[in-house]
Parts: C-alpha cells; sequence; structure tokens
C-alpha cells in the first residue's frame, strides 16, 4: 500500500508533517521514533487483539440491510460499529493508544472530543488501565452531547469545557495541545482521529484499519468477493473513513466516498465541508485542506453533527481528495436527520449524527441495483435522541 | 549584511530587555506608536505579535488580545504595509515578527519575507515551523532578505538539537523558562528553571540567549537574567495595557518597574 502510506517526515503527497512548536517536539519525536515497532511488537499485538476481541466485541457484523437495499436501489451492508463496546469506532484506537502510553511510561492521558464518543472512548480505557484522564470539550458541543459528559464523568474523567473559538472540537483541540505543552513529561495525548502532526494520523488509521480488515474478510464469506463497488464512511477529522477505507486504497475497482458535513449548505457560511471549502493551511501540526479566510485565520464551522464541525480534515483524506482516489460529497444538516430516520425505520438501527450523513449519501449516489455498498455505520445514535426528537419534530 | 542582534550586542551585552505586543492591539493602529513609545522607555527588543485565530502555544491573556486585534481588522497584509514606516522612528531597534505558520503561509512565505525585509524588520519568529522544515524550505529565501529566524528551546531540548538551532541562527535563541504557554507560572520551581539556564548557558553557543514565558516583573526579568543575556515579556506587559486609558503612559509605567531599582508599580502577576 505504499502510495497511501506517508514518508518518513509524514506526508501523503503535499500534505501531513508536523508542524509542531519546540515544547511538543520531544513527545512527538519520542512517539514517532516507536510507534511503529511498538504497534509491531508481540506482546503489544496479543494484548490488542485480545482486547478488540473480548473488551470491546470485534469483529463487528456486516449486516446486509434489506429494506435500506430496496430503498436505495442496490445492495447495502453496514458494517456494524455502532455496537462496538462505547458505541462507536473510536474506542479501535483508544485501545491501542493506552496500551502504547503503558509501553511509554506515560501516566496522565489527555484527549480532545466533539460528539464525546472519543472522550467516552478515552475515560473508558483508562478506567480499564487505572489511568488519570482529562478529557477538552467544546463548551457548545459539552452542551449538545449532553449524555456523553454524564458517561465520561461516570466513568472518572474530569471533562474541561474549551471556552474559546466556536467552542466546538477545533477548540478543544486546541486546549487539548495547551495541556500537552504544559505537561510535557507525564502525559500521553490520544488524539480521536488521523489529524494532528505525524505519527498521529498514521498511527490512529492503523489501529482504525481494523475496520476494512475485517469488512474484506467478511464480505468475502457474504458475496465470494472482498471488493465490494463502494465503501462509504462520514469525515469530520476522518478516523472511521481511515479506517473503512486503509485496506481498499489499493484497490482501485472498490471506489471511496467520503462523506462531509454541508452544514446548511457549501454555499452558507454554515458549513463544514473542508474538501468543499478549504484550502491548503496548517491545523493542529498539520498541513491539510483547511477552511479560513483569505488572511489565513482559521473559520468557524457549521454542522448539527458536533463530531464532524471541523474545519480540517486529516492529511490523508486531504490526499485522497486531491488525488481524486476517493470521491467526496456533502450532506446538509437536514438530508442527514431523514436519513438518521429513515434508518430507525427501516432497519431498526438508529445511527449517530455522524453515521447519518453516510447514509443521506446513498440518495445522491446514482446507485445501480447490481452495486454492492459497505457503509461504515460508526456510531449509535442514543446521544443524540434530544437533537432527533426536537429536530424531526418526535417530541 | 546588517545585524542589528550582533550591533546591539556589541553595546549592551547583558539585561537585554525584550517586550512582545500583539499587532493591532489595544487599538488597530497603536502598533507602530507603541513600538516607539517601548523603545524610548527603555525596550532593547522588540516583538510584533502577527495575531492568529488559533494561537496554539500562548496563554489566554495572548489568545484575548489575538481576538481583540483581530476584531479590531488587524491583518498581516495590514500589518507589513503599516510598518513601513517603522525604520524612521526606530532605527536601531531589532524589531521581530512573531506569529504562526498559515496566515504566513497564505500570503506566501517569499512574499512576506520581501515585505517584511522592505520594513526593515530583522528577525522571525515561527512557533509552529520546525526547524527542519525552516532549514530544508525557506533558510535561503529568509538569507536572501536579510532575514533572521528564531528557534524556541526549552528544557526537554537536547543538547545536540540546541547545537543544531543555534547553527541555524545569527539572532538569539529563544529559551523557553519551563513547562508551559505564554504568561504562564514558569518560574514556580526556580531551582529546576536555574539550573536549565546555567545548562544551556555552558553550552558556549554562539547565540546570547534570551529567557520567555512567564517572566513577568522585574524579579522574574532580573532572575531570567542572571543566565541569559536577557529575557522576554509579553503577556504581563499586555495585561499592563488592557483597559489603561492611556496605553503609552501604561506601557511606560511598565517598562520603568522592570527597569528601575524601585520596588516594580505593576503588581507581580502569575
Amino acid at each position: 500500500m505504499s502510495h497511501y502510506q506517508p514518508s518518513a517526515r509524514g506526508y501523503y503527497g503535499q500534505f501531513g508533517g508536523a508542524f509542531i512548536p519546540e515544547m511538543l517536539y520531544p513527545n512527538v519525536e519520542e512517539l514517532r521514533e516507536q510507534y511503529l515497532d511498538i504497534l509491531a511488537d508481540e506482546s503489544f499485538q496479543r494484548e490488542y487483539q485480545l482486547l478488540l476481541r473480548d473488551y470491546v466485541g470485534r469483529p463487528t457484523p456486516l449486516f446486509k440491510a434489506e429494506r435500506l437495499s430496496q430503498h436505495f436501489g442496490a445492495t447495502i451492508y453496514l458494517k456494524r460499529e455502532d455496537l462496538c463496546h462505547t458505541g462507536a469506532h473510536k474506542v479501535n484506537n483508544t485501545v491501542g493508544q493506552i496500551l502504547l502510553a503503558e509501553r511509554l511510561g506515560k501516566k496522565r492521558i489527555i484527549a480532545e472530543t466533539g460528539a464525546g464518543q472519543h472522550g467516552v472512548a478515552t475515560a473508558t480505557v483508562c478506567a480499564l488501565r487505572g489511568l488519570e484522564c482529562i478529557v477538552y470539550m467544546g463548551a457548545v458541543d459539552m452542551e449538545r452531547q449532553k449524555p456523553n459528559v454524564a458517561r465520561m464523568r461516570m466513568l472518572g474523567a474530569e471533562v474541561r469545557a474549551a471556552v474559546s473559538g466556536s467552542q466546538t472540537l477545533k477548540d478543544a483541540t486546541n486546549e487539548a495541545i495547551r495541556d500537552w505543552i504544559s505537561n510535557p513529561t507525564d502525559t500521553h495525548y490520544i488524539i480521536g482521529s488521523v489529524v494532528g502532526p505525524h505519527p498521529y494520523p498514521d498511527l490512529v488509521a492503523r489501529l482504525q484499519a481494523v475496520i476494512s480488515e475485517e469488512i474484506r474478510r467478511q464480505l468475502r464469506e457474504k458475496t465470494g468477493s472482498e471488493l465490494p463497488d463502494y465503501v462509504v464512511a462520514c469525515v469530520g477529522g476522518g478516523s472511521n473513513a481511515a479506517g473503512a477505507f486503509y485496506h481498499y486504497l489499493d484497490e482501485p475497482a472498490v471506489k471511496l466516498v467520503a462523506v462531509e458535513a454541508a452544514g446548511h449548505g457549501v454555499d452558507t457560511d454554515k458549513s463544514a465541508a473542508t474538501s468543499v471549502l478549504g484550502r491548503p493551511g496548517i491545523i493542529h501540526g498539520s498541513r491539510t485542506l483547511l477552511m479560513q479566510d483569505e488572511h489565513g485565520q482559521i473559520t468557524e464551522p457549521h454542522s448539527i453533527s458536533a463530531g464532524l464541525d471541523y474545519p480540517g480534515i486529516g492529511p490523508l483524506h486531504a490526499f485522497l481528495a486531491d488525488s481524486k482516489r476517493a470521491q467526496f460529497l456533502s450532506i446538509t444538516d437536514a438530508d442527514a436527520l431523514q436519513a438518521a430516520q429513515l434508518c430507525s425505520r427501516l432497519e431498526g438501527i438508529i445511527p449517530a449524527l455522524e453515521s447519518a450523513h453516510a447514509i443521506a449519501a446513498l440518495q445522491v449516489m446514482d446507485l445501480k441495483p447490481t452495486d454492492v455498498v459497505v457503509l461504515n455505520l460508526s456510531g449509535r445514535g442514543d446521544k443524540d435522541l434530544e437533537t432527533y426528537l426536537r429536530e424531526l419534530h418526535l417530541a | 549584511m546588517q545585524n542589528r542582534f550582533a550591533d546591539l550586542l556589541a553595546r549592551k551585552p547583558q539585561g537585554l530587555l525584550n517586550l512582545y505586543i500583539t499587532a493591532g492591539y489595544p487599538g488597530r493602529h497603536d502598533t507602530v506608536p507603541l513600538l516607539r513609545t517601548l523603545a524610548e522607555a527603555g525596550a532593547d527588543i522588540l516583538e510584533i505579535g502577527v495575531p492568529f485565530s488559533d494561537p496554539l502555544a500562548d496563554g489566554p491573556v495572548i489568545q484575548q488580545t489575538s481576538a481583540v486585534a483581530l476584531r479590531n481588522g488587524m491583518t498581516l497584509k495590514a500589518l507589513l504595509q503599516e510598518l513601513r514606516g517603522v525604520r524612521e522612528v526606530l532605527p536601531d531597534t531589532p524589531l521581530l515578527l512573531m506569529g504562526y505558520l498559515n496566515p504566513v503561509m497564505q500570503l506566501g512565505m517569499e512574499e512576506f519575507c520581501r515585505q517584511a525585509s522592505a520594513a526593515g524588520i530583522d528577525g522571525v519568529i515561527l512557533p509552529d515551523l520546525p526547524a527542519e522544515e525552516y532549514a530544508e524550505f525557506y533558510q535561503d529565501t529568509f538569507r536572501r532578505y536579510n532575514l533572521r529566524p528564531v528557534f524556541l528551546v526549552t528544557p526537554q531540548t537536547s543538547e545536540a538539537r540546541i547545537r543544531r538551532l543555534d547553527e541555524l541562527t545569527d539572532a538569539f535563541l529563544y529559551l523557553v523558562s519551563g513547562p508551559g504557554l505564554t504568561g504562564g507560572n514558569q518560574t514556580a520551581d526556580q531551582g529546576a528553571q536555574q539550573a536549565y539556564l546555567q545548562r544551556v548557558a555552558a553550552l558556549n553557543l554562539r547565540n546570547p540567549r534570551l529567557v520567555g514565558f512567564g517572566i513577568a516583573d522585574k524579579a522574574s526579568f532580573e532572575q531570567a537574567c542572571q543566565h541569559a543575556h536577557g529575557a522576554i515579556i509579553g503577556s504581563a506587559l499586555l495585561r499592563a495595557l488592557d483597559g489603561a486609558a492611556d496605553p503609552h503612559a501604561a506601557a511606560r509605567q511598565f517598562v520603568q518597574g522592570i527597569r528601575t531599582t524601585q520596588p516594580a508599580s505593576t503588581p507581580a502577576t502569575s
């Protein structure tokens, strides 16, 4: 898969790198020097695989969604990451990174979170391994994802509100990075997406790659072929998409569809569709596509989904967009809400608002009856019920 | 090539006071007049902060002043234009631009260097531009425009890396006083800080060393100067300007508080 692996300095084409202040250099350098060896280490793999099976509940099912298939006129398989322990794919990464943090001798864990799924997944593994856990979350997101704030607190994590900027995921990430600068020796920062300075985008992609590894095996069992026509996933920073795409990147027959949040629409100033609205720039230590004004100030994104409300995308995704390896679609708040209701009513599965964007994309993909589509259902919608009831007038 | 840092050091080898202000703060057009006031009051080096929406290495004060400056309408382009006259009022004081990489990238590094150089800027601090990227992609451009980069050194920076950074510039090295952000409380552990500053002093580097982050008053300034050529103050000065009826009077009073032998007139802050 060499074409889609980062270079030694962390570049995917022109995107990536490690644009960090000197204060972070020792930590990031330590991680860069050690992460591949640790991931390849036999004792790491043994613990990681055991936890993925017995704690996370992997493999997650690949479910043939008959009624959605009928509705969209193609064969739709749902990769049920919503059935992971904690309710989303995020835990695949945190289980791996907590084992890595232990091997680096770190005692204190920090994380950022948008929808709260990564925060919950981090708080969960910190409880499991007995490590101190501090999660930064935008004040706006704490309000719109209350159940996840409660879960983190129940798990023993401290949730700190980020009150700068738009008080969402970008600002939570800023605060987590500032914490890391202030605590340079005992702390590991578990980034939740394929963003940040090298090696994070590659580290998180590798830990999420288990998703596509399982899809290949499961699809072969069900259809005789490992290769679907499409793999569809939503992209905020892009970790679930990176995991779902990973083992298909070098299969040109498989079309990769990345679904961004259009918010109120890409022609409004309330959107988070970075591939449409962004230009190359630097955010959180990475050169990537970035929503910004003409002076290089980062602009505030908007999405109804806290997990997609981010003004950048991971550098791998910027490269997939730039090289046209993946097709990028954007879905509005309103269409995502309708898709969430559709999936709930047709399949008895309430998806997360983030994953609902991917479902809505099926409507605009011009599918043929013979097409086989794997859709990564990245998380469950319990956390979004308040929003669903209000916005869909069901309360 | 003129090097105002070397010229300054020849005139004054110790106790250098480097002051930072955020461009466009407190008022949109205060920058050049404030630089002049600070130099006249006794600042040796001046850093002009380019406001950025997401200043990762900065504490609450500079986050806040940057947000105000952006609301005031300050931009990198406007600042570079405004600085065109600065050498008429400040012929000798070394001047630095400090900011984050993204606004510079949007203008273009070449264009940024061209305009900064034309304004008579001496050095540039871009905390999120790693030395490796600088050396590979931008060193030639900087040299062509007689601009000097300033690199940060922290207590965790290895000796080998400090020496590499020392080779890449002939301005000064910016010694971050301890773990934390600008305006923080790094001086709390004075023993550890002094040991670190002594350790770097013993390396016999080519460049002078200035200590920054958490330097807030006369006591912390003098403490920092014991094992370095000077120190950098930003957040504490900006706090003194905050809400001041006359920012120039507040600036003068702040510098006098650092420079005189009297107890500092500005309250010591953490």
